[in-house]
């Protein structure tokens, strides 16, 4: 059996056609709605409400816990201060990319490690001979992302305190009815948005208290399948899907520096020691192999290949997830690995490792598209990532 | 007096900020000149009472032309359509019939009613699909003049055929019937649930002086699934901010491109000189040069009020005065402190984030209509309903909503003369028929704006309060959009031109008049 998330008892009768995913080994929700459209639709017009629990979660305290860290993570954990958040990668010792997550100070010298896979090992690894305490909190907290332009709104009234303070990648304690919890200006949607943290028994108590607070918000319980096309439009990676995780990876091809990709801008080469230093510094120099970029479908080459065959385009409401080839004067320059139909910006998009130099933006190249049981070759753009970066995020 | 602009726009609704973008995208110095304070047209988004923001007139978007947002790329400047999934029918057994997002779940609901129409669903939506594929083209289309001989009318003609060709004789007899047949009759074909007949053809007689059994009233079935073709673009819905903001992001669009816009500025007539359109005057005297002046407004007021009627022929003036605009149709807006608890599904639900139609038979939408033919409005009417504060919540404070209410029948011609009493026992008529299906709808009304044809005239200017500039009817259609001969968006008078929905294809918050008058005028110049 697969496990469930804290909140699986609100969950759970929500699902109505019974659409259920894996995520780390829990059973959780690709749509409450058969389709996802509404739940997407509520992360960038309201306020939806994602639960993130499946994430792994690691408390990490002692003497040297930040040394820990920054050893193991490419950002400097000198920088990080109490009450902030790094999104970053961390490598093995070619500087090929394990994982990515977050790290949080929590103050009084204690971190919260987030991560897709496990990394218990790994941490103990990096721990040698440091004064460190490393706990697995990953089954003892709930987490759940609460994205969209009206997040704020239905977060201060819960938490009775107001956010306007709290500044993206910064988090701060506080209660919601009572339910002691994290707050931090994060989330996986390229939107205004929060995650909140709490002690899995009161996890069920905390969803009624935001779904109670969101009442008049629109907000809207959302599954994977919509904060998955968010996070395509916001340029975010998935690990297993974007990329192979170096520990995962089966040959040596199949993985990523950071700077492979898009994380380049994550990674201090000059700060102390860390794994992956002198290969990345090595590559920071040389320029990196791989790109990984957007591509924008000309939509009217698509609609040709639809029309030869007497049909109107058609486009799941589900991203996808799989390996496209791209190609460039007839040569393949890449491969793309997931994709969308943007529904706020009326475009098929796409997220793609492209070869140098084929990277730059503005760079035409062709997508292997599948019509009507035909391979055929789309007109795309390369484009800078984020797709969609709108004001609020930040603001 | 030299031209300071090339091209003036006159009104700026959709289709004319529409045309005003395209122009200045292709360099051409425009002006647009609004009357209002607001740019729109009939798609305004406005306070009418204080927190609570309505889409005034027309409320939803359906068949905005995907190519106009990518052309414009309206995306950027605004424009964010949030799904709207679903109908449901309150029925007068006090059941209901829905359709929802999933067709599993519209299959299962219809056979409740009748399994037989369940299974003839599937093949009427199939044919409906490919009678829709074969007039789509037609909208993005200038309409080619089957009277004539020259080269581009004949290859226009050819075209055409060459589509109805394709559609196979099955099918070619099948938009016949359409063409020519009731909704009620065509539908009776297909289906035996009233329910079902009844909403389906609600679709067809929207802003139409027609009944479901009138002959004509199926053509318009075809819209809807016209929409359908376009379901990958995902551009059917509610925009956020209601339907102004729709306005707004074309004029954002147009302004990025070097237009300028004006409102507070209402056009008094077109000056012509020498059988040219050399600029505008206004109401406050100002007058404005142009090489071209292009008029988004009916074809009543482009041709017999912002020119002089002798400019004309004869037989267009009095073409234009036999075109139909004969309004149908009036709107009601609710301010509410609650959500309304509809008697055939009480409480919240799905229903209330998508359209509730008042079409529970056909009997019903043809005494509706009877009302209206001997010059009432409507005792208990058609109506589509929408909250869109249930899917975009900036329309009302938190816990509050704002009501849309299309109301079909309201005739601009009423017995008597439309006045603030008529306004009010029609405004009764609507909330007490509501009532019969959503008992609690009067305790919840803290603010309600109604809107008789007669006002939607006086606001927008739209002659009739026709709210597609003129019916959508056969004979109104295509070629002969407003009148045979002058379909081509052109007017008699060189450098004055058209682009208002009451050109090829017009209706509904489409763009394509506005684009197709554009491109017209930037390849004849």
């Amino acid at each position: 059996m697969l496990k469930t998330s804290p909140f699986h008892p609100r969950t759970a009768p929500l699902v109505r056609a019974q659409t259920w995913r894996r995520w780390a080994g829990h059973q959780m929700a690709s749509a409450y709605d058969p389709y996802p459209d509404r739940e997407y639709a509520a992360i960038r017009n309201a306020a939806a409400l994602i639960d993130v629990s499946p994430l792994y979660k690691y408390r990490i305290g002692g003497r040297d816990a930040a040394r820990l860290l920054d050893r193991m993570i490419t950002r400097d954990m000198r920088k990080l201060k109490p009450g902030q958040v790094y999104y970053t990668p961390w490598c093995d010792d070619q500087g090929k990319v394990i994982d990515d997550g977050t790290v949080t100070n929590l103050g009084g010298g204690a971190f919260r490690l987030t991560s897709a896979d496990s990394s218990l090992r790994w941490l103990h690894m990096n721990a040698v001979g440091l004064d460190v305490t490393i706990e697995d909190i990953s089954e003892r907290v709930g987490a759940l992302s609460l994205q969209g332009p009206l997040s704020r709104d239905v977060l201060s009234r819960a938490a009775g305190m107001d956010l306007s303070a709290l500044k993206y990648f910064r988090m701060v304690e506080g209660t919601i009815r009572d339910i002691p919890v994290a707050i931090s200006r994060t989330g996986y949607t390229g939107d205004l948005g929060f995650e909140i943290w709490v002690e899995a028994g009161r996890a069920v108590a905390l969803w009624d208290a935001l779904m109670e607070a969101g009442r008049g918000y629109g907000l809207t319980p959302c599954g994977v399948w919509g904060m998955d096309i968010a996070r395509i439009e916001a340029g975010l990676i998935m690990m297993d899907v974007d990329y192979f995780s170096a520990h995962h990876a089966l040959i040596e091809s199949r993985k990523s520096t950071p700077y492979e990709i898009n994380l380049g801008w994550a990674v201090s080469a000059d700060k102390e020691p860390f794994n992956g230093r002198r290969a990345l510094r090595a590559e920071r120099a040389r320029g990196p192999a791989w790109s990984f970029v957007g591509l924008e479908v000309d939509w009217e080459s698509f609609e040709r290949f639809f029309r030869a065959h007497g049909l109107p385009p058609q486009i799941s409401n589900i991203a996808w997830r799989a390996s496209a080839p791209v190609y460039r004067a007839s040569r393949q320059v890449g491969y793309a690995t997931s994709g969308c139909w943007s529904p706020l910006l009326k475009k098929s998009l796409a997220l793609a490792h492209l070869r140098a130099p084929h990277f730059a933006p503005g760079t035409p190249v062709k997508l292997e598209v599948t019509v009507e049981h035909r391979r055929e070759l789309a007109d795309a753009v390369v484009r800078k990532l984020p797709f969609y970066d709108p004001e609020r995020k930040k603001a | 007096m030299s031209a300071r602009y090339d091209a003036i726009v006159v009104g700026g609704g959709h289709n004319g900020l529409v045309a005003a973008a395209y122009l200045a995208r292709a360099g051409r110095k425009t002006l647009v000149l609004e009357r209002r304070p607001v740019l729109g047209g009939a798609a305004v988004t406005e306070e009418v009472f204080p927190g609570f923001k309505f889409s005034v007139f027309s409320y939803v978007v359906s068949l905005l032309r995907p190519e106009i947002i990518r052309d414009l790329d309206l995306p950027k400047h605004g424009l964010q359509i949030l799904p709207l999934e679903s109908t449901v029918t309150p029925l007068e057994n006090g059941d209901y019939l829905a359709s929802w997002a999933d067709p599993d779940e519209t299959r299962r609901e219809l056979c409740r009613h009748s399994p037989r129409d369940a299974d003839a669903a599937v093949v009427f939506g199939r044919l409906m699909h490919h009678m829709a594929m074969a007039v789509k083209p037609i909208l993005g289309m200038v309409p080619p003049d089957p009277a004539s001989l020259s080269p581009g009318d004949l290859a226009g003609l050819l075209k055409l055929g060459g589509h109805f060709r394709s559609l196979g004789p099955e099918r070619f007899h099948a938009l016949h019937k359409l063409m020519t047949m009731s909704s009620a009759d065509y539908l009776d074909e297909w289906f035996e649930f009233d329910g079902l007949k009844a909403t389906k053809s609600a679709s067809g007689i929207i802003g139409t002086f027609l009944g479901p059994r009138s002959p004509g009233s199926a053509y318009v079935l075809l819209h809807h699934y016209m929409g359908e073709i376009d379901g990958a673009f995902r551009a059917w819905g509610f925009q956020k901010g209601g339907t102004g903001a729709i306005s707004e992001t074309i004029a954002r669009a147009a302004r990025a491109h070097g237009a300028e816009l004006r409102t507070g500025a209402g056009v008094e007539r077109v000056i012509v000189r020498n059988g040219r359109a050399t600029g505008v005057a206004l109401s406050s005297g100002e007058e404005i040069a142009a090489n071209l002046v292009i008029s988004g407004l009916d074809p009543r007021l482009t041709f017999t009020r912002l020119v002089e009627t002798r400019e004309l022929p004869s037989e267009l003036v009095d073409g234009i005065r036999r075109y139909k605009f004969r309004g149908s149709s009036g709107k009601v807006n609710l301010a509410l402190s609650g959500l309304p608890s509809f008697a055939c599904t009480p409480g919240e639900g799905p229903h209330l984030r998508g359209a509730i139609s008042i079409s529970p038979s056909i009997d019903y939408l043809e005494r509706a209509y009877d009302d209206a033919k001997y010059g009432e409005f409507s005792r208990h009417p058609y109506m589509d309903i929408v909250i869109p504060s249930m899917i975009d919540p900036g329309m009302a404070p938190p816990g509050n909503h704002v009501m849309s209410v299309f109301v079909q029948y309201a005739p601009y011609a009423l017995n008597g003369g439309w006045n603030d009493a008529k306004r009010e026992a029609f405004g009764d008529a609507v909330v007490r028929t509501l009532a019969r299906y959503a008992p609690n709808i009067e305790s919840l009304i803290l603010h309600r704006q109604v809107l008789t044809p007669h006002d939607i005239e006086t606001i927008t200017g739209l002659s009739e309060g026709n709210i597609f500039q003129g019916e959508l009817a056969l004979q109104q259609l295509f070629f002969l959009r407003p009148v045979p001969e002058w379909a081509k968006y052109r007017t008699p008078i060189q450098g004055y031109w058209q682009c208002g929905a009451g050109t090829h294809p017009g209706g509904g918050i489409m763009g394509a008049s506005g684009r197709l008058a554009a491109m017209e005028i930037l390849r004849a110049a």
